[in-house]
């Protein structure tokens, strides 16, 4: 009895484990699917209502095909052939280029990256320290809270340019401007769960003399760690927006913000360029997102698990 | 003059809730003195405050008039002294931590050396039969065995006064007689002082050698009972007269400490 016991909790821990890599595969798996799916619907309102296909995949089409319909959102200018943003990231990013575009964008999602990361990192000491603040003290809570709320009702192209100016023209302000995006989520899921648990627990470690630092430390934190990846979920995708936002209108060099703005005036010319961009903004959050979902599972890898599968 | 050796010693202790006058009497004119080594059980309809008496001796709520004691000390310095453990319905373990980690919480928070902890965590996790689920996490494990888990917590830094408060209120009839059984073992093993808070009659005769009968609004002492069944007591202990006649003895106090105009009243309304 005694090792068959013990056998089935470790036998539940190498399962949990599976589970989560049979959970990571069927999210990559789904996501996949979606996207094919996304890509034969934009080709199939092409092939009904896009302009004239001389070509597919490369391939020549002779006769070419003739869309029955001509809608104007639909033409090759304002909605390219998937082939046509694959096919732009692995030309030159410009025709003077002597690096493709997937390796420019790479290199500016890089460079935004590090700004959001960093706001990232910030936001989330800032948000977190902010909840720890306001759970212990209900006056400081009431006074600040509505600040706090209202800080997030000021447009981020408002504030951008004021921080560029302090702060310079360089990533340093991008951080800042993402850590303003991304305190606020964590603050109030912060909050909420720090308060999060059992009132018998605090009177618990209350029986035991236990300080402030003690209750939050082995009680408070642990307990608000679900909430708190839930708001950092939210933070991860919130930095990078914030981060092109910031780099977008204040002329921040190197990174997606530039890239943005500059294929926008080659738009005509090279539509997929800019969709090419959006694409490459769209994985960065996704991959930051998963990074931090990944993050979650480990740490929270020994809670009781709401669904057993 | 309070007992210098009682481990616990209450004296005309009252208890309001909310505003003086307006609000809910919750403890009236209490009285009670407890000796090391007792096993005293607070039995009563709800509201009658045994909770309250339990949380005020715990230094978990403030008395409003009147004086306690706890090892001869105010009770908020027995509570920094470390001198109770604290039992509750509910067993709030922690899930985020495995068995012997939740034993071992107040442990690390007296900062208790690595090495003794470890062993002290195995001694109590053996006391409470435990030893194999040690790794297991709280939501492994059945509701019996979760408070289970919670008596060695509470048992960690060897208390001198265990408070429960309904500890086995939420578990099925078997397994709550055999925790009686479990709990009574314990107690002789340790020697410790337990308050129980309780509203079954039954679980109250096996367990105690005291019994505090209170009655609600105001929630005040009406009487108390010696349990004098001998020890050590088993399954057996349930089968005698002397049991029998306790339980009626408890249940005839709990009805008079009701007043009949009162059972009456509660009766007419619909």
């Amino acid at each position: 009895m005694t090792g068959a016991t013990a056998s089935i909790g470790r036998r539940a821990d190498v399962g949990g484990a599976l589970t989560a890599a049979a959970g990571i595969a069927r999210s990559i798996l789904a996501f996949v699917v979606v996207l094919v799916a996304i890509a034969i619907l934009w080709e199939a309102a092409k092939w009904v209502g896009g302009g004239v296909w001389r070509e597919a995949f490369g391939v020549v089409l002779d006769p070419p095909h003739m869309p029955p319909l001509r809608i104007t959102q639909l033409n090759d200018t304002n909605l390219p052939h998937v082939w046509e943003v694959v096919g732009a990231f692995v030309e030159p990013a410009t025709r003077r280029s002597e690096f493709s575009l997937f390796a420019v964008l790479l290199d500016a999602a890089i460079f935004t990256w590090r700004g959001a990361a960093i706001g990232f990192v910030l936001g989330a000491v800032i948000g977190l320290g902010l909840a720890i603040l306001f759970v212990h003290s209900g006056l400081l809570e009431r006074a600040l809270v509505p600040y706090v709320i209202a800080s997030q009702t000021v447009p981020i192209i408002a504030l951008a340019p004021m921080v560029v100016l302090w702060v310079g023209r360089d990533w340093p302000s991008v951080a800042i401007i993402s850590a303003y995006l991304t305190f606020f989520p964590v603050t109030i899921a912060g909050i909420r769960g720090l308060k999060s648990p059992d009132p018998r627990a605090l009177e618990l470690m209350r029986s035991y003399a236990a300080d402030w630092k003690a209750v939050l430390w082995k009680v408070r934190l642990p307990a608000a760690l679900p909430y708190l990846f839930t708001a950092l979920k939210i933070s991860a995708t919130a930095s990078i927006v914030g981060a092109i936002v910031a780099e977008a209108p204040t002329g921040i060099a190197g990174g997606l913000g530039r890239a943005i703005i500059q294929f926008n005036q080659q738009f005509t010319s090279g539509p997929e360029k800019l969709w090419a961009t959006a694409f490459m903004c769209a994985a960065l959050g996704i991959v930051f997102f998963g990074v931090i979902r990944i993050a979650e599972m480990l740490v929270l890898r020994n809670r009781r698990q709401e669904v057993e599968a | 003059m309070s007992d210098p050796s009682a481990v616990v010693a209450i004296h005309d202790l009252n208890k309001t809730f909310g505003n003086a006058g307006a609000g809910t009497v919750a403890l009236s004119a209490i009285d009670l003195t407890i000796q090391p080594g007792e096993f005293v059980s607070l039995i009563g309809p709800s509201g009658c405050g045994k909770s309250t008496l339990l949380r005020v001796i715990g230094d978990l709520t403030q008395p409003s008039s009147g004086s306690i004691e706890v090892n001869g000390k105010p009770a908020t310095r027995a509570r920094t002294d470390r001198d109770y453990g604290m039992v509750f319905q509910a067993p709030v373990l922690f899930d985020w931590r495995t068995i012997e980690a939740n034993v071992g919480l107040p442990l690390e928070i007296i900062d208790m050396p690595k090495e003794r902890r470890t062993r002290r965590i195995a001694d109590m996790l053996a006391l409470v039969e435990l030893s194999d689920f040690a790794r297991h996490h709280p939501w492994q494990l059945s509701g019996g065995m979760q408070q289970r888990a919670a008596i060695a917590r509470a048992l960690a830094f060897e208390p001198r006064l265990l408070l429960m408060d309904e500890p086995f209120g939420a578990l099925d009839e078997m397994t709550r007689e055999r925790m009686n059984s479990e709990l009574l073992t314990i107690w002789e093993q340790t020697g410790t002082t337990i308050v129980f808070v309780t509203h079954s009659i039954p679980e109250a005769v096996f367990l105690s050698s005291r019994i505090v009968v209170m009655s609600a609004r105001p929630g005040r002492i009406t009487r108390i009972i010696d349990v004098d069944l001998p020890r050590p007591r088993s399954d057996a202990t349930r089968a005698l007269d002397g049991y029998f006649e306790l339980i009626t003895e408890v249940r005839e106090s709990l009805k008079s400490s009701h007043g009949p105009q009162d059972h009456g009243l509660r009766e007419a309304l619909p």
